[in-house]
């Protein structure tokens, strides 16, 4: 059985670098202020589980978890 | 009042551990060995120039400093030889500590999220035709003075309501603040009261005629209590987007254009591969990070095991952390498919640049339109490369030769 994964972004670390949006445009959406949080409640659909990582991977401010479940 | 002191002398330097100098010829020419030496010397290392200055080396101290708002304050963000007063320059958010940093950033945050700078997109592909088509059949090209150095201008001129054809004048306001200003504090006081009395006319202009720009977007704006913004915070705001949005994004356009034309495979790759090109750019801003920044120390404290006092500037340079093999595998070579990137090309914590999204999109777009049109291009061995002193860095002159080599 393959891992269900869940994006989750911080809201105190996040800085708007808007990085994850860019990346990852299906999994995150960014606010009025360019700040940005997880679509919906954050489940990754199966095939885009490396753009969770790649997301996590060029925050510059250390502010997206990714859970697996 | 006397507070406009004399000019200080800058010897040159021979111990950069313990009398490092970011004003000094060799750091302006090539900083790289100098930052590695520093970094292999020690996380922080401090200078008694600048009336006092330390500086952060690695990636881990630069993330602890700008995360640190009760130790660092941002009330003073150039380090100079002076250390002006600090209201009369004040140019909120950049300036600001928390409390009143917050609003006043988001002030200035809904006009540059990522979807604002695509309705933009078209204008910035019109301009850069423009100007390339000014140059192209000359077959040579001074890339930095014909190309990079309007591109930002021209962008920011456009977003503020105001003419882009008046883009030398600003261009010569922010020589005269981050580079002349660095040592001579008349020419900083001279062109910061020329903007505030330009910005002004634009401001009782539209008094009368209210405009669909960011200086009408400001002057409406309400602070956090409701009130509508003192005008000094909007002279503030505005010129920080003027100086902030300029040089910068020239320096990136051009460290990059620079890098492609002495790296063949890079910019075939790209031109292959146009989809690869957002990618590059963020190695590119890693790799070239034009912006250093500054913090005072306002409390004694330790940064990665070294004591730091209140009194001292601090040299926040993104660009030596940028290049912290720590952090960066490879840090001194750029590779453009690179897959984890977290550079601090735009600062880390707070202030986070506000124009960050703004300055990818003309990389993007200058980059792109460029490669379209130019695909090939090379240094002109006759001329010569210079680049900017002191707090942003990236070429000034770049001349070109386009076309291929004979």
């Amino acid at each position: 059985m393959t891992e269900r994964l869940r994006v989750h972004v911080d809201p105190d670390k996040c800085q708007g670098h808007a990085r994850c949006k860019a990346l990852a445009p299906e999994l995150f959406e960014l606010d009025e202020f360019g700040n940005a949080h997880e679509a919906g409640d954050g489940t990754v659909p199966p095939g885009l589980e490396d753009k969770a990582w790649l997301a996590k991977s060029n925050c510059p401010e250390i502010a997206i978890d990714v859970i697996e479940e | 009042m006397s507070d406009v002191s004399q000019p200080v002398a800058h010897p040159p330097v021979i111990d950069w551990v313990n009398d490092f100098d970011h004003t000094d010829p060799q750091w302006t020419e090539d900083p790289f060995p100098i930052w590695d030496e520093l970094r292999a010397a020690s996380p922080v290392v401090h200078t008694e120039r600048f009336l006092g200055c330390y500086m952060p080396t690695t990636y881990d101290a630069v993330r602890e400093i700008a995360n640190d708002t009760e130790h660092f304050s941002s009330r003073r963000i150039i380090v100079r030889d002076v250390r002006p007063e600090i209201a009369r320059n004040a140019a909120p958010p950049i300036t600001s500590d928390p409390p009143v940093h917050k609003p006043a950033k988001q002030l200035l945050l809904p006009p540059f999220t990522p979807d604002a700078m695509k309705k933009l997109e078209p204008r910035m592909r019109a301009i850069c035709n423009e100007l390339i088509d000014g140059f192209i059949a000359d077959g040579k090209v001074d890339a930095a003075s014909r190309y990079s150095k309007y591109i930002p201008v021209r962008a920011i001129a456009h977003m503020l309501g105001i003419p882009e054809s008046d883009s030398d004048l600003f261009i010569n306001w922010i020589h005269m603040i981050l580079e002349l200003g660095i040592k001579d504090e008349t020419k900083l006081l001279q062109a910061v009261q020329e903007m505030s009395a330009y910005f002004s006319t634009h401001i009782e202009e539209r008094k009368t005629r209210p405009t669909d720009d960011l200086i009408s977007y400001l002057m409406n704006a309400k602070d956090k209590e409701g009130q509508p913004l003192e005008e000094s915070h909007v002279l503030g705001s505005l010129r920080l987007l003027l100086i902030a949005g300029i040089d910068t994004t020239w320096s990136a356009i051009g460290s990059s254009l620079w890098h492609l034309a002495k790296v063949p495979a890079d910019r075939e790759r790209l031109i292959a591969e146009p989809n690869l090109i957002p990618n590059a750019v963020e190695e590119l801003l890693r790799a070239y990070s034009p912006v250093t920044m500054a913090r005072e120390v306002v409390k004694d404290t330790a940064i990665s095991g070294c004591p730091v006092k209140a009194g001292n500037m601090v040299l926040l340079s993104f660009p030596a952390a940028n290049r912290d093999p720590k952090m960066f595998p490879d840090a001194d070579k750029v590779v453009i498919d690179r897959r984890e990137n977290r550079h601090a090309a735009f600062g880390l914590g707070i202030h986070r640049c506000v124009g960050s999204n703004l300055a990818r999109m003309e990389m993007q777009v200058a980059l792109e339109e460029w490669l379209k049109r130019i695909p090939d291009f090379r240094l002109d061995p006759a001329g010569t490369v210079t680049w900017s002193q002191g707090t942003v860095r990236g070429p000034r002159q770049l001349p070109f030769l386009l076309g291929k080599a004979m």
